[in-house]
């Protein structure tokens, strides 16, 4: 008897489809994987199974039995736990607390009965825990233990993990791998989506393909290359292979000199002390967990924020004082983590978003939109950039997240700036836009621009960055060149460790290059 | 029940067709209530409607009456178009516009003796500099202390009306009025010039048509306009590309300050002719429906103003013909706004009939997880 089985599962949105006749099972004690790309089907899925949303049509078996599971409390009371990719914890409350809220009041009859049975529970599974920290103060990794525990202590029989990893640092996956198997041996079913095929070839035993809300395949990932599983995630027309020059660069470009900076927003991360540099014709990378002082820092450098005038420096002209719109004449072109809502207007055009930054050109005469010119440009990106859309009309939350941010980088590429930064370039972006994107920040590169690339995707930072670093709670680890730091080193940085530093640049590297082969796709 | 049966839906991309749609859907449904309204209180509805609607504008008189009206209110509403885009609630226009017919009428009585072609313009520019002053209240309490502006500039309106009943009670009462809360009548020096002979219709229309063709220029060939857009739009955005938030905020009130302002000093200078505690008729409040009536588009505008415009036209007549309240005035602006927010759902939403045997909180249930 299967534990789960879903049948012909169907669920329609207006204007797409995000699954399509659906079927899946999972044996008791055993690690399934959902594989596929943004936007194929598997949040929506996992929705279903944790009745969160409703399948329009199909069945699902759950222990040989049909259900129509009516929530997420129905979900728990059949013993089906989910860790979300975005945690629901609040941040002012214990992890105690925050784990009584979320278990029926029957099961909570003294808080102090519940701290033990967490200490139990977090030590049998190897996750230390403890359940008098307020929340604030865990690290994301923690944070995420608190969320299984709390499944845990409702006697789990299926477990499903939404992208678990994209948060951890290579160290605390490996201690979540180790979570994970203990639990499948104890008959605990687990359901991981996931888009790291490595990750799931490590740990999975069977996986389900999705693509396009449709199944592609399913195989058992052991047996099965790296290749062949991505090729059934994204189709036959796509390359799968990309392999760059490391560059070396000339002179720095962008100077950050013993930046501290403390925001009024009082969730922000202060940022303590903060040098680096990017030089012309080279790639910066800053690997990190979201949340450790990236958006504070970039903010500081597109003038979003500002502060002493000589802590950012544009070849050597000090900046930290200026507003965006002064920084981007001195050649600074911006990529934002978010593409709609800051990087592009939603509602507005795709001509309006390119006036958006590219108003400093001459789109504009003494304060005069010129409308054949933004026309001009605005096809100038589709075209050269293959953004697939209606037309220089169409809004901007009409493009798939990754026609829309081949749009943005185009727009702020053919501004040709002096100076590039770009936050999580391909995040959420199919594989693809991914490689065209990837392609041209090399191709600015070596017409000598500047690039700092913030990424929480270690693959792409090894695959694109010359130099690379790792922020951690506001602190920046030493920087050095990509191919002498391995990736358990770039993990300890990332985690907070700055020791045993390979010495910066040409001097000799403490670590061989192990990492390339084993974690890129 | 059909409430069971049907269920909104969240449209892929929104429907530009309904946009159009919905002010003629509203205007539509006004007037079956208002025909509903009319029969409910013993009045033929064809008749009434037509008396309300309809009779006003049978002659040249009626026509220039409507003049008479549209000018405040496109003053106030080209102003409110430049605030809304940004989505700076001005509530304001009526403390603005009130404040602009004080000022103005203020030193027009203070000339009341001065002859010269110089008059009329120095009072209607003191007027529109009064509303100015009294929209940058609202725009320092914004930008430096963070404080909403709808709330400043209700407030506002209220005290701009306590100061013009203050004043035609007390410093500025005709001394020879018998006594009423009126100021003497001004000087012809200091009253706009009529378009034709016999009407009431003043020059002001002009500034009025001339203010719709700025700010239509404005908002859609300058950088300028652009900016607030993207403000009102998306303010991450705006300042990701380093467009100037406050600065925006001040301008934006600041020129529909002086619109009103403008509006409120014609007026004064114009049909009245006086300071009186009725200056404004609610023009600064009509002139918010008209906004959002007309799309914000200017010939929208225009087109709305002169609906509501009527409004004010086919109360009067209601009152003289059908002895009904003139209060109609007000409830027939009032279903209209809350027929055109009603229908302006369904711009980003469509009504569909429910697949049967859900259950009956699903409807919620999809609208939750879609917005």
């Amino acid at each position: 008897m299967k534990r789960i089985e879903l049948k012909n599962i169907t669920k329609r949105y207006p204007g797409c489809i995000a699954n399509q006749s659906v079927a899946l099972s999972v044996d008791a004690g055993e690690i399934h994987a959902l594989l596929g790309e943004n936007g194929a089907g598997k949040s929506t899925l996992m929705k279903i199974i944790y009745g969160v949303v409703k399948p329009d049509e199909g069945e699902m078996l759950w222990e040989g039995k049909a259900v129509q599971v009516q929530g997420p409390a129905h979900a728990r009371k059949l013993g089906i736990g989910m860790v979300f990719q975005h945690f629901s914890l609040f941040e002012t409350l214990t992890v105690a607390e925050n784990i009584a809220l979320s278990l029926p009041k029957s099961e909570v009859k003294s808080l102090d009965a519940l701290k033990e049975r967490i200490i139990d529970v977090s030590k049998h599974y190897g996750m230390q825990l403890d359940p008098n920290r307020y929340v604030h103060t865990l690290s994301i990794g923690e944070q995420q233990r608190v969320e299984i525990v709390r499944c845990l202590l409702q006697d789990v029989k299926l477990l499903i993990l939404d992208e678990p990893t994209s948060v951890l640092t290579p160290q605390e996956v490996e201690t979540l791998f180790k979570t994970l198997h203990q639990l499948s041996d104890e008959g605990c079913s687990i359901l991981f989506i996931s888009h790291k095929l490595d990750e799931v070839r490590a740990l999975c035993d069977n996986a389900t393909i999705l693509r396009g809300g449709k199944i592609s395949g399913d195989c058992i990932p052991k047996d099965t290359t790296t290749d062949e599983i991505a090729r059934l995630m994204v189709g036959d027309d796509t390359p799968l292979t990309e392999d760059y020059q490391k560059a070396s660069g000339g002179q720095p470009y962008l100077t950050i000199h013993r930046l501290s900076y403390k925001s009024n927003d009082p969730f922000a991360t202060p940022l303590k002390d903060i040098s680096f540099d990017v030089k012309a014709g080279e790639i910066l990378g800053i690997a990190g967990v979201a949340g450790n002082g990236q958006e504070e820092l970039l903010s500081l450098i597109s003038g979003e924020e500002t502060t002493q005038a000589a802590a950012v420096k544009f070849a050597e002209k000090a900046v930290a004082h200026l507003t965006p719109e002064k920084r981007r004449v001195l050649g600074l072109g911006f990529v934002p983590e978010e593409r709609l809502g800051r990087g592009a207007v939603p509602d507005m055009s795709l001509e309006q978003n390119a006036l958006l930054t590219g108003y400093q050109g001459d789109l504009t005469q003494k304060g005069w939109i010129n409308t054949a010119k933004v026309k001009a440009f605005t096809q100038k990106i589709i075209e050269q950039f293959n953004v697939k859309t209606a037309g220089s009309l169409a809004q901007a939350k009409s493009l798939s997240g990754g026609n829309l941010q081949k749009y943005i980088i185009g727009r702020e590429i053919l501004q040709n700036p002096k100076l590039l930064v770009c936050s999580h370039p391909t995040w959420g972006v199919d594989i693809g836009a991914a490689i065209l994107i990837r392609h041209a920040l090399i191709e600015l590169r070596d017409q000598g621009a500047a690039i700092l690339v913030v990424s929480e995707d270690i693959d792409e930072l090894y695959s694109i960055s010359d130099r690379i670093c790792a922020i951690c709670d506001g602190q920046l680890s030493p920087v050095a060149p990509t191919n002498e730091v391995s990736i358990n080193q770039l993990g300890k940085w990332m985690a907070g460790d700055f020791s045993s530093v390979p010495t910066d640049s040409n001097t000799n590297a403490a670590t061989p290059l192990t990492n390339a082969g084993g974690l890129t796709s | 029940m059909i409430f069971n049966q049907i269920a909104l839906e969240k449209r892929p991309s929104d429907s530009k067709t309904m946009a159009y749609l919905s002010p003629v859907l509203a205007i539509v449904l006004t007037l079956i209530s208002g025909g509903l309204l009319f029969a409910s209180l013993g009045q033929d509805p064809i008749h009434a409607l037509y008396t309300f609607f309809v009779a006003p504008l049978s002659d040249l008189y009626g026509w220039t009456e409507l003049g008479t009206k549209v000018a405040p209110l496109l003053l106030c509403a080209m102003g409110l178009t430049l605030c809304f885009k940004a989505k700076i609630w001005n509530i304001g226009a009526e403390g603005q516009f009130i404040l602009g017919g004080l000022g103005g009428g203020y030193i027009a009585l203070e000339l009341l003796e001065v002859e010269g072609m110089w008059v009329l313009p120095a009072v209607l520019i003191f007027g529109a500099l009064c509303g100015v002053a009294w929209a940058a209240l609202a725009a320092l309490l914004k930008t430096r202390f963070g404080a909403n502006e709808i709330l400043t500039t209700i407030m506002l309106n209220y005290i701009a009306l306590n100061w013009l009943l203050y004043g035609v009670h007390g410093p500025l009462k005709d001394p020879e009025g018998f006594n009423f809360p009126e100021s003497a009548m001004l000087s012809e020096f200091a009253t706009l010039p009529v378009v034709f002979d016999d009407y009431r219709l003043n020059i002001s229309i002009y500034f009025a048509l001339f203010a719709a063709a700025v700010i239509w220029a404005l908002m859609s060939k300058t950088m300028v306009g652009f900016q607030i857009s993207v403000m009102g739009e998306d303010k991450a955005a705006a300042r990701f590309a380093g467009f100037k938030e406050n600065r925006l905020t001040w301008f934006v009130l600041l020129m529909c300050g002086g619109l009103a302002g403008l509006a409120g000093v014609s007026e004064v200078t114009g049909p009245v002719g006086q300071l009186t505690p009725y200056i404004s008729s609610g023009y600064g409040y009509a002139a918010i429906i008209v906004v959002f009536l007309g799309r914000m588009h200017p010939v929208g505008i225009v087109m709305a103003s002169m609906l509501l415009a009527l409004t004010y036209m086919g109360g009067e007549m209601a009152q003289m013909d059908l002895s009904l309240p003139k209060s109609l005035t007000g409830l027939f602006q009032g279903m209209l706004l809350f027929y055109l927010l009603t229908c302006d759902l369904l711009i980003s939403y469509r009504i569909i009939r429910k697949a049967p045997q859900k259950n009956h909180s699903q409807s919620a249930q999809k609208l939750n997880a879609q917005a």
